[in-house]
């Protein structure tokens, strides 16, 4: 088992690399650097200016520039924010737990949802239950995030004046501190995490229906167990096989999501870092951060792999 | 009286085409200790009958219109399903069809076993297992006591039909209904599965419902024989009656169908086929469902249908020819 996570660990350092790669060229070829702004700035003689870009390699060619942040980035060197003036790593590590948080908590908040009504649906397919359950995935997956988030602050800050609309990441400690914490998330959690439970139900509705008129199915029930046992111990186990791959597969936009909510609600994560360092051509920044997404994702996909382990014996750890 | 006695079974499954009468009318009684097998071809209603006793039909489409299901003097039919819960293993077990599929890929097969004993009896955990392990020497799996926490796919076909039959008769059922428990296996493992049932039949003395379409398995097993066309009982004779004398233009079609090799070259025929093919169940035309393929049909047929009566003790046939009244 951990010689499996450990290949599969050595498998994704060639994959990461690739995708660096790809980052890197991408933005190499993206119109600005982190000098243009030298360049507007008529206090700075052109010499001057020539000077900085050689001496910091930026008119390097692309295969030499890639090859530098590469050996600095293994040496946990991730570079400089030019607009923030600090390290990048420090920049990242303070925003980060913000996303993790809203992000899991939305992706909890979904399999939270998701799980019992997808499996209660599949039990009564076409019950009004089932069908009140598809109508709700559907307009809850058809809304975008943008669209909810500001619909959620118009009524539960602007008008009924509940909870705040702008996330504000105080340091502190202590009960009331925590809840606060709370407080200004639910609004982002709920938008993140409805809009990814509708889609989840409706994975988990079809996964248990797929399973649920199996032959195995009608031999549990032969056995009198009961409809409540053969569902959960039956049925679910195997239901969840590829609800498990669905939802590793989603990870991916489910952080472009947070991207874009993090922006509605000024969440201070790493998507809004993301968005204003694209802005601010804060190329060092934008280069760690899709890194860091690119991670997470492979990531995800690793603990997807070994959950399947864990549920279905057929796949062994080879 | 009868262990189980089926009457006027009539299990009907509503399509986007019709009302699909999959079973219109069955009876068939199983006394104590008894091997019945129920042969027919397939889409004769075999299997719905069988899964109608213990509701194992997905409700809806499916359900049981009319008729009764009498086990041990109980009718079963206007039982919930978890009333039957009690019955279900405990009272009559199942063995299915596909030993491929019908086994949870996920759990071990000990466990599949264990849980239905730890349903039906007042076992400790412990217990459970050991019966188990038990069960499985019983059916005759090498090396049980390891064995018990492997998964299906560590087993072969036949060993898989093997853990299927220690499950049905894990609780020692008073009827155990094995629906086409062969058809699925190659034929060396087909005699060994027959035989272990044999053997398990006479060990525990339980009744067994066999339904099958293979005639050479109805002739070694069988004491009495249903014959089933069209979601009807055809003929139902004791086994020796049956093949010595079979009444019915379906059940002589049938016969004449099975390669014989016990005769010599001067003797050999052609395999005779039953011509055209089974009447869609959806708005049948009245009278006998067989009568557009029999070569004796004669007017009465296609406009009465012909009940089930007795023409010799424990002979029963459902057809107009040599009907006097």
């Amino acid at each position: 088992m951990s010689q499996y996570i450990l290949r599969r660990l050595m498998i994704a350092i060639p994959s990461l690399l690739g995708i660096s790669v790809v980052l890197f060229v991408v933005l190499a070829l993206a119109p600005g650097d982190p000098f243009s702004e030298l360049a507007t700035n008529p206090n700075v003689p052109p010499e001057v200016q020539a000077a900085l870009r050689t001496k910091f390699g930026l008119d390097d060619p692309i295969y030499l520039r890639y090859l530098h942040w590469l050996v600095a980035m293994a040496q946990g060197d991730w570079g400089f924010s030019f607009v923030s003036r600090i390290n990048v790593d420090t920049l990242i590590l303070q925003r980060l737990p913000t996303t993790l948080y809203v992000v899991g908590s939305s992706q909890l908040l979904a399999l939270l949802i998701a799980i019992p009504v997808g499996v209660y649906a599949a039990t009564r397919p076409y019950s009004l239950f089932d069908q009140l359950a598809n109508t709700f995935a559907f307009i809850g997956f058809s809304l975008p995030t943008f669209f909810t988030g500001i619909l959620f602050i118009l009524v539960f800050s602007v008008k009924l004046d509940w909870l705040p609309f702008v996330y504000t990441d105080l340091p502190g400690s202590g009960i009331k501190w925590a809840l606060e914490m709370i407080r200004q998330a639910i609004m982002p959690v709920m938008v993140l995490g409805l809009f990814q439970a509708a889609s989840m139900t409706r994975f988990v509705r079809s996964a248990m229906l797929d399973v649920i008129r199996l032959d195995y199915v009608t031999t549990a029930r032969a056995k009198g167990l009961g409809q409540a046992k053969v569902i959960v111990k039956h049925v679910m186990r195997n239901a969840m096989i590829p609800v498990v791959t669905l939802i590793a597969l989603q990870m991916p936009a489910v952080f472009g999501g947070a991207i874009v909510t993090e922006q509605i609600f000024r969440i201070p994560g790493i998507g809004s870092l993301l968005i204003s360092s694209i802005l601010a051509n804060d190329t060092p920044v934008v280069m760690a951060v899709t890194f860091v997404f690119a991670c997470l994702v492979v990531l995800f996909n690793l603990i997807a792999d070994v959950l399947y382990g864990w549920l279905d014996p057929r796949i062994s750890f080879r | 009286m009868a262990l189980l006695d089926i009457k006027g079974l009539k299990t009907h499954f509503s399509t986007d085409a019709g009302i699909l009468q999959a079973v219109d009318g069955v009876d068939i009684s199983i006394n104590r200790g008894e091997t019945l097998c129920v042969v027919g071809e397939s889409g004769c209603g075999k299997t719905v009958t069988a899964m109608s006793i213990l509701k194992l039909i997905a409700m809806p489409p499916g359900r049981i219109v009319e008729g009764e299901i009498m086990f041990e003097g109980r009718d079963l039919v206007p039982l919930t399903s978890r009333e039957l819960d009690d019955i279900r293993a405990k009272e009559i077990g199942f063995i299915f069809q596909e030993p491929m599929t019908s086994l949870n890929p996920v759990l071990t097969i000990g466990e599949q076993i264990a849980e239905s004993l730890r349903r039906h009896e007042p076992v400790t955990k412990k217990q459970a297992l050991e019966r188990t392990v038990e069960m499985l020497k019983l059916v005759q799996i090498p090396n049980a006591a390891g064995r018990v926490h492997h998964y299906p796919h560590q087993f072969s076909g036949g060993m898989r039909q093997r853990v299927m039959i220690a499950m049905a008769l894990a609780c020692r059922p008073k009827l155990v209904i094995a629906d086409e428990p062969t058809t699925a296996l190659d034929v060396t493992i087909q005699a060994q599965i027959l035989d272990l049932l044999q053997d398990m039949k006479e060990r525990f003395g339980m009744a067994v419902m066999l339904i099958t379409h293979a005639m050479g398995v109805v002739a070694e097993t069988a004491q009495r024989v249903v014959v089933m066309y069209a979601g009807k009982v055809v003929e139902e004779a004791p086994v020796d009656e049956l093949f010595g004398n079979p009444r019915h233009p379906y059940t002589q079609g049938l016969i004449r169908s099975i390669p014989r090799i016990d005769l010599d070259a001067a003797h050999k025929t052609r395999l005779e086929a039953i011509g055209g093919s089974v009447p869609i169940l959806i708005n049948p035309p009245p009278g006998c469902r067989f009568a557009s393929r029999c070569k004796h049909a004669m007017s009465i047929c296609t406009e009465r249908e012909p009940r089930l009566r007795e023409i010799a003790p424990g002979h029963r046939i459902a057809c107009h020819l040599g009907d006097a009244s």
